[in-house]
């Protein structure tokens, strides 16, 4: 339990960095640590799968996604105009009543309650290959269309087309 | 079902980041302490292929870049789903490789159609 209080201030403490940091790479990079510590987490929960897939899909290909994203903004000239003190008000003011929402929600729902698993086991690789393989093998090669779907897309929007300009 | 796995089996891996990440820090302290320092104005200004700095690096790149980024996470999911294969692989026998090689032909027909495109090709 110890462990688990110290990853849990180490994750809100980067993930504060990541906010207040004034260079956006150096966001990135402590989004990384951040995720890093979701991936701890996961370990803590028995959760084996999704630290693998955190580890590698997250801190690997979706930090580097963002990386290119800041890469493709022009960083030179400070183009966020000041926000007036105003917009700063609405803007904390509408936050809360969403925190109070979504906390009152969650307290209708019980959701806080202890949540009991019927097989702790879940989460390892080896018994969640073999739920997706056997039970779920349809949606499983349904998602390779997903990805096709998703890498014809991006070349379409990418890449510009020389024979119809 | 296996036994639950407990956050102390981790431990190695811990240790080999622990290893990792010490190799870079104590080499590159090293390096900074051992090596001698000439600093000069030539030295110290980023060096552009022998020509003088021209502009500022912080430009924007082209969205080709971008693409590629795109490109490599989508085969990283891919990756992900051959993992809780691998795992198994000797239980699944025939059925499970046939499961796995409809997958990958799918993402195979989508590489395809990358190369045919030329979305990766840096000759325009």
């Amino acid at each position: 339990m110890n462990l688990f209080y110290f990853v849990a201030f180490l994750s809100i403490f980067f993930s504060l960095l990541v906010i207040f940091s004034k260079n956006p790479v150096y966001s990135v990079l402590y989004l990384i640590v951040t995720f890093f510590t979701f991936s701890i987490h996961y370990i803590l929960l028995n959760a084996q799968f999704l630290a693998i897939v955190n580890f590698i899909v997250y801190m690997g290909a979706i930090l580097v996604l963002f990386l290119y994203v800041l890469m493709l903004l022009n960083l030179n000239k400070e183009s966020e105009p000041m926000k007036s003190n105003l917009l700063k008000v609405v803007g904390v003011i509408a936050g809360l009543c969403l925190l109070l929402t979504v906390a009152g929600s969650l307290k209708l729902l019980h959701a806080s309650d202890p949540v009991l698993l019927k097989n702790p086991d879940i989460g390892l690789v080896r018994n969640l290959g073999k739920v997706l393989f056997k039970e779920f093998l349809l949606p499983f090669e349904v998602s390779s269309i997903l990805l096709l779907s998703a890498m014809v897309g991006a070349v379409l929007l990418a890449k510009k087309d020389i024979t119809k300009v | 079902m296996e036994v639950q796995s407990l956050p102390v089996d981790y431990l190695p891996i811990l240790f080999q980041m622990l290893v990792a990440l010490g190799f870079v820090v104590l080499t590159m302290t090293i390096t900074h302490l051992i090596g001698p320092k000439r600093k000069t104005a030539d030295k110290l200004s980023p060096f552009e292929a022998g020509i003088e700095v021209v502009g500022n690096a912080r430009t924007p790149v082209s969205i080709k870049y971008f693409l590629v980024a795109i490109l490599f996470v989508l085969f990283d999911i891919e990756v992900i789903f051959m993992y809780p294969w691998a795992v198994n692989f000797r239980e699944f026998g025939v059925e499970g490789l046939i499961e796995m090689f409809i997958f990958m032909a799918t993402l195979l027909l989508g590489y395809i159609y990358v190369i045919k495109k030329k979305a990766i090709e840096w000759g325009d």
